[in-house]
């Protein structure tokens, strides 16, 4: 059941927390990561973050046709972000949008620095990257997601990269927003990273905030992409049964 | 310093070993430091760490033996899908020499042949033949999709686990190292044997595999298990020696043997 979460609740409720599902300002909403649950697909993720579904499918490296596209020295990674109809409360119109082109974008670009492309020259390598329920931060997701789809699909890589959003909501600097959250707020700000070294991936800010907040929101983001890094490995180590 | 031991289970990013260690398949070295690329088991030979991967694609290597699927006659060639990011094509001149012949005459789209990787270029064009000892065509039979990585396990050491598959089902069995199996014979022993194959692509990783094969068999064929009374007396036995880059040395001699009667030339 997906309770629809408003600030209005907020002020109703009796816990002294000021955001609207009672969670600290650097807590992230409860999650799940599983690996492989895709037949058909060379490698495949389900992960759910809060309200959030998503699921991703990945197959190749693989022949490319297209011939335009083709890289003589490294694979391409396409990478496709799609909305399901049913996956807001208005139903969203099939299809790719502005929105939409510009998440694919972003998640290939944030997933291309980890991935080996140049050991498979001339091919490709396609994500899809379904979201079933949206409640605020679904870019995050499809990228953390992503990446243990990759690792399922044996993609070498340098590092599993991670995404995780912070932000301001009701002027405080707040991590993982909600969907309520992101609307009503002041800022947001996704970030991915390459746990293991650090790098950031991807570094997104929509709103405003002072140079501080956005540096204390980066840190708790790092936080907390730390913290979904730990559950993709796991998420990966129990696919195998061992 | 090594952080992780022998066999166990490595995730993309894992740091593995510091500088003293080589780096091997599977890994790249950062910083002095050695990291797992993928998601498989660790194999530690000397000072040389690897990772054998649970799940890959096939990489064309020249000298290779595969199975593979006509996709498209072209007008001197055929294509074919090796079960793999890199198409393979079959020249003309291979099978016809220098006379001229229609294609199709020879080999039709969906005709499933067993080849050598004759080369692979620089533009990962690769180049089959047919030239060989036990190559050529498959009539009937079906076809069997395993990961590459998994070929070393299936065919077992010196063959043990293929031969037993073969013994128990009738079947004929040719084993590419694209990770295509073709199985031939009566059709509910081929579905045996898939069951069986299927099975052991997903246990790859496990130990003690070729046991609960030959229980998987004897069960799926209504046999008695001569050692099943034995098995609660026996001890359980301690980790089998796998070890998939030596076990891929029999594979050469191991196929090539059938098949003879499916020659075209």
């Amino acid at each position: 059941m997906i309770t629809i979460l408003t600030n209005k609740i907020l002020n109703k409720s009796s816990t002294p927390s000021k955001r609207a599902d009672g969670r600290a300002s650097d807590d992230l909403r409860p999650f799940k990561i599983e690996a492989g649950v895709l037949e058909r697909a060379d490698g495949s993720a389900y992960l759910e973050l809060g309200g959030n579904k998503v699921m991703v499918a990945v197959y190749g490296p693989r022949e490319l046709h297209i011939r335009r596209l083709m890289q003589p020295d490294r694979a391409v990674l396409r990478c496709r972000y799609n909305m399901a109809p049913f996956s807001v409360d208005d139903r969203k119109r099939p299809g790719p949008d502005r929105r939409s082109i510009e998440i694919s974008k972003i998640t290939s670009e944030a997933i291309m620095p980890a991935v080996f492309l140049e050991r498979f020259p001339r091919s490709t390598i396609d994500v899809f990257i379904e979201v079933l329920e949206a409640e605020g931060g679904t870019r995050c997701a499809g990228i953390t997601a992503a990446s243990v789809a990759l690792a399922d699909a044996g993609v070498p890589m340098r590092d599993l990269v991670v995404a995780c959003a912070a932000g301001k909501s009701d002027g405080e600097v707040v991590l993982d927003l909600s969907e309520a959250e992101d609307k009503d707020g002041e800022a947001d700000v996704p970030v991915a990273i390459m746990p293991r070294t650090g790098e950031i991936t991807l570094l997104q800010s929509d709103g405003h905030l002072t140079s501080e907040e956005f540096e204390k929101a980066l840190n708790m983001a790092i936080d907390g992409c730390m913290k979904l890094s730990k559950a993709q490995k796991e998420a990966i180590i129990k696919r195998y049964g061992d | 310093m090594i952080f992780i031991e022998d066999k166990q289970m490595v995730i993309p990013g894992d740091v593995l070993a510091d500088k003293e260690y080589q780096s091997g398949r599977g890994t790249f070295k950062e910083d002095d430091k050695i990291c797992s690329s993928l998601v498989g088991l660790v194999a530690v030979r000397d000072k040389k760490i690897s990772v054998i991967p649970i799940q890959s694609k096939y990489i064309p290597k020249r000298g290779d033996v595969v199975i593979g699927e006509i996709t498209d006659i072209r007008f001197s060639m055929w294509n074919l899908n090796i079960n793999s990011p890199y198409s393979g094509i079959l020249p003309a001149s291979d099978v016809f020499g220098k006379e001229k012949r229609d294609l199709s005459k020879a080999f039709v789209v969906g005709d499933v042949l067993f080849l050598r990787v004759v080369d692979v270029d620089e533009v990962k064009k690769v180049k089959l033949g047919l030239k060989g000892r036990g190559l050529g065509k498959f009539r009937d039979g079906i076809l069997i999709y395993i990961t590459p990585t998994k070929v070393p396990r299936l065919i077992g050491k010196k063959g043990s686990m293929i031969n037993m598959i073969k013994d128990e089902t009738k079947c004929e069995v040719v084993v590419g190292q694209n990770g295509v199996v073709w199985v031939k014979g009566d059709p509910s022993m081929e579905r045996v044997a898939e069951k069986v194959i299927n099975m052991i692509e997903e246990q790859a990783h496990t130990s003690g595999l070729t046991d609960r094969v030959r229980n998987m068999l004897y069960k799926l064929l209504g046999k008695e298990n001569p050692e099943e009374a034995l098995e609660s007396e026996k001890p359980e036995k301690a980790l089998e020696p796998e070890n998939p880059e030596k076990e891929k040395e029999p594979f050469d001699e191991e196929d090539e043997e059938e098949n003879g009667e499916d020659l075209i030339q």
